[in-house]
C-alpha cells in the first residue's frame, strides 16, 4: 500500500498551508465586501422610501432584482 | 468611478488570469529547487506579496505627499486605502514567511535575521496607522497627521530595504540583486508572472475599495439631501477618511 509520504513531495503540508493563508485572506476580504454591499442595498432601500415620503413625490418603483435587470439589458 | 465599470471588470479578469497562470507556472513549469525541494514553491507567493506590500506602503506615502500639497481629501482616501491593503498583504507575508521558515530552517521565526525583523518593524509601524487616525476626532487634523505619518513611514521603507541589503545575511536569502538574482529561466518566468498577478490583485482591490468608499459617501450625501440636516455628512468617529468635512 502506498503512503501519502511516498507519493507526495516533502513538506506538501507547509506549502498547502501557505497558499491556504493567502486564500483565507482573500475570502475574508470578499466576505467583508459582501457585508458592505448588503449595507449599501439597505441604504438604497431607505433612500427610495425617503424619496416616496417627500411631498409631491411620484411613488418610486423599486428596481427589479438583479437577474431580471440583466435580462432586460440583454434584450 | 463606478462599482460596475467595465474597466474594473476587465481588471478583475486580468488579475484572476495572471495570478492563476503564475501559480500554474510555479507548480507545473518551474523546476524543483535543488536545495529546498517542493517547499520552495512558497517563494512564488511570499516574495511577490512582500514586494507589493512594500510598494503599496510607498504609494500610500506618495498619495499623502499629494494630499499635503493640494489639501484634496481624495488623496488622503487613496493613501488610506493603499496602506490598509498593504497591511493585509504584509500580514500574509509574515504568516507565509513563518510557515516557510519552519519548513526550511526548522524555526517559525529567527530573531537575528535582519530581513525578518525589519519587515516585522515595518508591519508594526503601519499597524499603528489606523489607531492613530481613530485617536484624532477632528477630521482635518486627522487627515493631516495621517499624511505626515504615511510620508515618514513611506520614506522608512526604502531606507530599511537598503539597510537590510547592506547588513550581513544569516539565513534569509537575498532574492533581488543588481546582477538579476540567481533564478534560472523557468523559475524567473514563474516568479515574474506571480509578481505581475499580485500587483494586479493589489490594484484591483484598491479600486474596489475606492469604489466602495465613494458609493458609501454618495449614499450618505443623498440621504442627507432627502432627510434633511438630521443626517450627518460624515459618520461618527472613524479612522476612515471622509470626502465631506
Amino acid at each position: 500500500m502506498l503512503l501519502a509520504s511516498d507519493t507526495l513531495p516533502s513538506h506538501t503540508g507547509y506549502v498547502a498551508a501557505a497558499y491556504l493563508v493567502f486564500v483565507a485572506l482573500l475570502l475574508i476580504y470578499v466576505v467583508i465586501m459582501a457585508f458592505k454591499l448588503a449595507r449599501f442595498e439597505r441604504d438604497a432601500t431607505e433612500l427610495v422610501e425617503l424619496a416616496d415620503r417627500r411631498p409631491g413625490a411620484v411613488e418610486a418603483t423599486p428596481p427589479p432584482p438583479a437577474g431580471e435587470r440583466e435580462q432586460v439589458a440583454a434584450r | 468611478m463606478t462599482l460596475h465599470g467595465s474597466r474594473l471588470r476587465a481588471l478583475s479578469i486580468a488579475t484572476a488570469v495572471t495570478l492563476t497562470a503564475g501559480f500554474a507556472l510555479a507548480f507545473f513549469y518551474a523546476k524543483l529547487d535543488a536545495d529546498q525541494g517542493f517547499v520552495q514553491k512558497i517563494f512564488y507567493l511570499h516574495v511577490p506579496m512582500a514586494i507589493v506590500a512594500l510598494c503599496g506602503f510607498m504609494f500610500g506615502g506618495v498619495m499623502a505627499i499629494q494630499h499635503l500639497r493640494t489639501r484634496d481629501p481624495r488623496y488622503d482616501l487613496r493613501s488610506y486605502v493603499a496602506i490598509h491593503l498593504s497591511l493585509i498583504l504584509a500580514l500574509g507575508t509574515l504568516v507565509t514567511g513563518a510557515i516557510w521558515a519552519r519548513a526550511a530552517w526548522g524555526h517559525w521565526w529567527v530573531w537575528n535575521e535582519p530581513t525578518l525583523v525589519s519587515f516585522l518593524i515595518i508591519f508594526l509601524l503601519y499597524a499603528t496607522y489606523q489607531p492613530l487616525r481613530f485617536s484624532i476626532e477632528d477630521r482635518e487634523r486627522q487627515s493631516r497627521y495621517a499624511s505626515v505619518f504615511a510620508i515618514t513611514a513611506g520614506a522608512f521603507v526604502p531606507l530599511n530595504f537598503l539597510a537590510v541589503r547592506l547588513a550581513q545575511a544569516y539565513t534569509h536569502p537575498r532574492v533581488l540583486s543588481t546582477s538579476g538574482g540567481n533564478l534560472p529561466g523557468d523559475m524567473r518566468l514563474a516568479f515574474l508572472v506571480c509578481l505581475a498577478g499580485m500587483a494586479l490583485l493589489y490594484v484591483t482591490l484598491w479600486k474596489y475599495e475606492m469604489a466602495s468608499k465613494h458609493t458609501s459617501m454618495q449614499l450618505r450625501a443623498l440621504k442627507r439631501k432627502l432627510a434633511g440636516d438630521d443626517v450627518p455628512l460624515a459618520p461618527g468617529r472613524s479612522a476612515a477618511p471622509s470626502l465631506h468635512a
